[in-house]
């Protein structure tokens, strides 16, 4: 499995501040998500996730600090969002993934068409590949659904699935979930995380953001605290349980850790 | 109940088929009412001419609706390139004229295609406003250039151009002494309804299209360039009304300044009743096709059953009604319970003869 470990980590970010104005958003970030890593990005709204999250998909740059993807050192100048997918940074969001009347091989190759000459599109093989992105990566059976389904016929959790298959299909190294879970069932919520645990099994790595510490428990390698903009905590799962970690954040929330502190 | 579900929803697969059967059945009612003007082919053959123009417009406004965009602005095209025609054709008395004014045509439908992209996708006008401008700008130009006064050109018969666009091929059908011929434009509608099928349904424009039409910001983060497949789009838009006007100039031999304006609203009625959404992301070039032959047949048709002909507006906006209704319950998905409906429909009577409660086993 493990032919010659290229470059151990699927991304990494060093000394990355971030200034909205006079406001910082990110101060002295320093970040390492391993090859084949689940990592849990925890932290309360305005703590600066999704600031950190746009700079890796190259929505925008930081203010200092570097970043590094797939072993290469990234020029900010060029970076954008399709050099971070060329880079095979792909990033899965609660509702801005697919299109909804589209039927779901046309979702799975959006943009990056198998074609035949003159621009034309070859449905035929998209139809086959996509087949079996669905049997075999994502892991789709019975239920009715073939590539043929739009994804409006689709439940949300099975459309976070075909998102999340077709960013492994392209080989993606390191996947962005962003609250994927918002305001599904509890038995869709189940099935997302099963995806996730295939993006595990697939050796790739991946950022979870949710705001449900449990379902972040279940499935994370390790957790990323953030707070007010800073790592405040990475803690590996072995390190630590589910009550004490839930706590922990409790005590974060309260300003009670501050107070011990200083 | 599996099986007949099964078959409505195959029915409701294959592209257009609700929309060839109203076809069919539209004839078959006119075939009845007026058998003496439908079992002749004059109607037809004049069909195929009449309805050509219409239709050319009405695929390119496929697209347009696909892409969750509208264009107002089509009639107004169609005018002006009528007009760069003719003016070309009667004043530069050369032997290569109506070539230059046919290219001269397409190159005004082009630019005024273009510029209502520009308007739409870089300064972000709504389409709906933005072509409503353009159209009344080009019609005031048409009309400011043409002096207000329509132009003959009836010399255009003796070109090839007009063979090549709107002539007559013979057919070995021949009903007592008439030879069933088939004016150029029907097939030109046709060759064009095979093309822009071709490229929505098989090529990265027209799916860029579709994604574009069921949502901009789905399409932007897949990678697509929203922008300028938009103005693309328009300019295609363009091109394609223009052509329309050189089929309509060409086969009635004469330029006049409000033409066009009556097309707007009759083929909107043939690409909605084809099925293509209001809310964009989905359209049918065929649906457009036999819905064009719909709204065209019906004036025609409706008058030749002898009832008077204020029915037709009556007529047009049920059958409208109808087929938009059923294209929206096969696109939501609601075939199965359509279909669970109209079993209860045909089922009650045996249902109260066997004293079987009416138990809701309706399968999704």
């Amino acid at each position: 499995m493990a032919e010659a470990p290229v470059q151990p980590y699927a991304g990494r970010m060093v000394d990355i501040e971030k200034y909205f104005g006079p406001v910082c958003a990110l101060k002295n970030v320093n970040l390492d998500i391993g090859r084949n890593e689940i990592v849990g990005l925890i932290g309360d709204n305005g703590a600066g996730k999704s600031t950190l999250i746009k700079i890796i998909t190259g929505v925008f740059p930081p203010t200092s600090g570097e970043l590094y993807v797939a072993g290469r050192k990234v020029n900010f100048k060029k970076y954008s969002v399709k050099q971070a997918h060329a880079h095979g940074i792909e990033t899965v969001y609660q509702d801005k993934s697919l299109g909804e009347k589209q039927v779901l091989w046309r979702n799975f190759f959006i943009g990056r068409q198998i074609t035949l000459p003159f621009g034309f599109i070859n449905v035929k093989k998209e139809k086959e590949v996509a087949n079996e992105i669905m049997l075999n990566t994502i892991g789709f059976r019975g239920e009715g659904i073939t590539v043929d389904s739009k994804v409006s016929a689709l439940s949300g959790g099975e459309r976070q699935g075909v998102a999340i298959g077709r960013a492994m299909h392209f080989e993606a190294e390191l996947i962005i979930l962003d609250e994927p879970t918002t305001a599904l069932s509890l038995k869709e919520v189940r099935k997302v995380l099963n995806f996730v645990h295939k993006i595990k099994e697939g050796g790739k790595a991946c950022i979870y953001i949710s705001h449900s510490i449990q379902d972040v428990y279940e499935i994370s390698d390790r957790f990323i605290i953030l707070d007010r903009g800073e790592i405040v905590a990475s803690i590996l799962k072995e390190d630590i349980s589910l009550k004490a970690l839930d706590e922990f954040l409790l005590e974060y929330a309260h300003g009670l850790k501050d107070k011990e502190e200083s | 109940m599996k099986r007949k579900n099964s078959l409505l929803a195959l029915i409701g697969r294959i592209e257009g088929l609700p929309v060839v059967g109203v076809l069919l059945l539209l004839y078959v009612i006119f075939l009845i009412t007026a058998p003496r003007v439908f079992t002749r082919p004059l109607i037809y053959m004049s069909f195929l001419q009449t309805i050509s123009p219409p239709l050319v417009l009405g695929l390119g406004l496929t697209l347009i609706i696909t892409a969750g965009e509208i264009d107002l602005s089509f009639p107004a095209v169609t005018a002006l390139a009528g007009f760069a025609f003719s003016w070309c054709f009667k004043n530069l008395q050369m032997p290569w004229s109506p070539w230059i004014g046919a290219a001269l045509a397409l190159v005004a439908g082009a630019l005024a295609g273009y510029i209502n992209g520009l308007l739409v996708a870089k300064i972000r006008v709504p389409s709906i406003m933005a072509t409503l401008a353009t159209q009344f700008f080009w019609y005031g130009i048409t009309i400011l250039i043409a002096g207000g006064l329509q132009l003959n050109i009836k010399e255009v018969e003796e070109t090839a151009i007009h063979t090549l666009l709107t002539g007559r091929i013979p057919t070995p059908l021949t009903f007592g002494d008439t030879v069933f011929e088939i004016p150029a434009q029907a097939v030109w509608g046709l060759g064009l309804a095979v093309f822009l099928w071709f490229i929505l349904n098989r090529h990265k424009f027209g799916e860029a299209i579709m994604f574009i039409g069921d949502n901009p910001n789905v399409a932007r983060v897949m990678g697509i360039n929203v922008e300028m497949t938009r103005i693309k789009l328009f300019t295609l838009m363009g091109v394609i009304a223009a052509f329309a006007g050189l089929l309509l100039t060409i086969e009635i031999n004469v330029f006049f300044p409000t033409q066009g304006q009556g097309y707007m609203l009759n083929t909107m009625a043939a690409v909605f009743i084809g099925g293509t959404l209001i809310s964009g992301g989905q359209g049918s070039i065929v649906g457009t096709l036999f819905g064009s032959y719909i709204i065209g047949s019906l004036q025609a048709g409706v008058v030749a059953t002898g009832v008077t002909s204020y029915w037709v507006q009556s007529v047009m906006g049920f059958i409208m009604a109808a087929a938009v209704a059923i294209n929206v319950m096969i696109g939501e998905g609601q075939i199965g319970r359509l279909s669970a409906r109209i079993r209860h429909w045909v089922v009650p009577a045996r249902l109260l003869a066997t004293g079987e409660p009416e138990k809701d086993d309706t399968s999704s």
